[in-house]
């Protein structure tokens, strides 16, 4: 499936697998990220995409205890949590908050039953920092085309509700009134949210998953003019970051004497460096007069 | 009892028949909200929900939207049972804040009033641009087609979700409360705007209001909700101190001063005037975003 490469110069670590795989992996996560984060914070549900990250860290603390594929451990665990917060189904987004810092609680509970019977129980040592802050380079091959597959699917799932949903991220009352099945895409959407928090921790580590999920699409949101564009701009600052990140950390193997750094700190670094840039620059474009600032008109 | 001013509408006008309403009856929580309500509403006309806090007008708006589960009667539109139109019908909700960060313009919103409801791919195909410039101009909305919805002022986010609701083409817009929070001048544009509606594009608009003098000189039909009951017609039978006396169930007096009316129930309960329709804005506001 992966063709061999030749001498590439400057891209040489394209003839590394683990690079390949990571790549794959990485773009997956950029794309389906940066899309679903920007509903996520244009539905002010910023928290939850980060609590269901986090909370996915149990599973992949469970499945590294029980030996399947750390992928199903993330999603299965984010799926679950997303569950329950739809089965909640609360409205007031002062509630909601609480009740998803109440999930958010149990489920880091149950990360720190997993995590410790990991440590105590099993061969591997270093199941914690990795579940924790994500490997990318050491994710096994066979892992590539399920998360091909589950990410395009999330996509595909976006693409096809990509109307109602946008219109019930901007206010679900006018959803409601056409007809738009609100409490479906409410629950379809904490499932797409529980995917890319999966994916993205498989990427980059659950604690860090809300870096991939909100940085990028944060940033985007500062620079689009319209949804379509915050869409295209947020996977497009995430794919930057995630490839940016993985070249980084491969190189700096050659810098520190063979110690190479983690991929997770490139990639959230140049997710941080995006934001600012974003931020930055839409406030010297309102300055000048492009967008108009809050309250001018009134 | 339940319909003290029927709506004379004769066999020969059904044609222009849009709305019709029948022994509605809802409650909510156990408690009754409406009571055996009866109303007709004819294509092009501009009509009020006259009533205090609390008369059911809101939930009136709900029902006819499908919104609200309804426990004995019905509501036909255009012949056919509401629940049917579900979609089809163009409301305003009285509360409009839109998050200033939203990458959404004000055409956005507007285009999402065509394909908010459309799943598949759909969405993606079929010019919109057309419907979506004719819908910004019947608000005079061309001005900030291109800002972002929640940097518009409260006036003109009401306009855009105006314009959301008219690109579709709704036989029937309903607004609550939509002179809530504005002030003289931009009441005056918005009544004006929805006249203009009225009378050009044949729609029937159903407004919702504490006070029915900014809507006088548009008004086709007023329907005054108290206790669940309605008092349904033309202004002028409709305000009078015997009819909304008997619709109150105590003494209702009606003063009409230099085309303004002013309606004062005294209500024996409490031994004073309780409502005067003047300007109450400060119970319901909303502090605009």
């Amino acid at each position: 499936m992966i063709p061999e490469f030749p001498d590439l110069g400057l891209l040489h670590f394209l003839n590394d697998p683990s690079v390949r795989s990571a790549l794959w992996i990485g773009t997956m996560a950029a794309m389906l990220n940066g899309v679903i984060g920007v509903f996520a914070i244009l539905r002010s549900q910023a928290f939850a995409g980060h609590a269901l990250g986090d909370i996915s860290s149990a599973g992949g603390a469970a499945a590294v205890f029980t030996g399947i594929s750390a992928l199903w451990g993330f999603l299965g665990m984010a799926w679950l949590a997303a569950l329950v917060l739809s089965a909640l189904g609360l409205k007031r987004a002062g509630e909601r908050d609480l009740v998803t810092g109440v999930v958010l609680g149990g489920g880091l509970g149950i990360s720190a039953l997993f995590l410790y019977l990991d440590a105590t129980g099993s061969s591997y040592s270093g199941a914690a920092v990795s579940i924790m802050f994500g490997s990318l380079f050491g994710i096994p091959g066979s892992m590539v085309l399920p998360v091909i597959l589950s990410a395009m699917a999330g996509l595909l799932l976006v693409l096809l509700c990509y109307h109602p949903l946008l219109l019930v991220a901007a206010d679900p009352d006018l959803a409601r009134v056409m007809g738009v099945p609100a409490a479906f895409l409410e629950t379809l959407y904490l499932l797409l949210l529980g995917l890319a928090a999966a994916i993205s921790a498989l990427t980059v580590g659950a604690i860090l998953a809300t870096a991939l999920l909100l940085g990028p699409a944060g940033a985007a949101i500062h620079l689009a003019r319209h949804p379509a564009q915050a869409f295209l701009y947020a996977a497009g600052i995430a794919f930057f970051c995630v490839v940016a990140g993985i070249y980084l950390a491969y190189e700096s193997f050659y810098w520190f004497d063979g110690m190479a750094w983690p991929v997770s700190f490139f990639v959230v670094v140049l997710v941080l460096l995006s934001y600012l840039l974003a931020a930055a620059g839409s406030r010297i474009g309102i300055r000048q007069g492009r967008q108009t600032p809050a309250g001018a008109t009134r | 009892m339940s319909s003290l001013i029927s709506s004379s509408v004769g066999e020969e006008q059904n044609m222009l028949l849009l709305l019709e309403v029948a022994g509605l009856q809802v409650q909510i929580a156990g408690r009754s909200v409406l009571e055996d309500l009866d109303f007709r509403l004819d294509r092009g006309q501009f009509c009020a929900l006259i009533g205090e806090n609390g008369a059911g007008k809101t939930t009136l708006l709900r029902a006819i939207l499908g919104l609200q589960p309804v426990r004995q009667g019905s509501i036909r539109i255009q012949g056919k049972p509401a629940s049917e139109l579900r979609g089809q019908i163009g409301y305003v909700p009285q509360k409009i804040a839109f998050d200033p960060n939203l990458p959404l313009r004000t055409r956005d919103l507007v285009e999402l009033g065509l394909k908010g409801n459309r799943f598949g791919f759909r969405g993606f195909f079929g010019n919109t641009r057309s419907a979506v410039a004719a819908a910004l101009a019947a608000v005079d909305g061309e001005g900030f087609a291109d800002q972002r919805i929640g940097r518009l002022s409260g006036g003109q986010q009401q306009r855009a979700v105006i314009a959301h609701a008219l690109v579709r083409r709704p036989p029937l817009l309903l607004l609550d409360e939509p002179l809530a929070n504005l002030d003289f001048r931009s009441t005056n544009t918005l009544v004006q705007m929805l006249g203009r509606l009225v009378r050009e594009e044949k729609i029937t608009v159903l407004v919702t209001a504490h006070d029915m003098n900014p809507l006088l000189p548009f008004l086709d039909r007023l329907i005054y909700l108290a206790h669940g009951r309605a008092a349904v017609g033309d202004v002028d039978t409709v305000v009078q101190d015997g009819v909304l006396s008997h619709l109150y169930g105590y003494p209702v007096t009606v003063l009409r001063h230099q085309g303004r009316i002013l309606v004062l129930p005294e209500d024996p309960r409490q031994g004073m005037e309780t409502a005067c329709p003047a300007h109450r804005e400060a119970e319901h506001g909303e502090p605009g975003p």
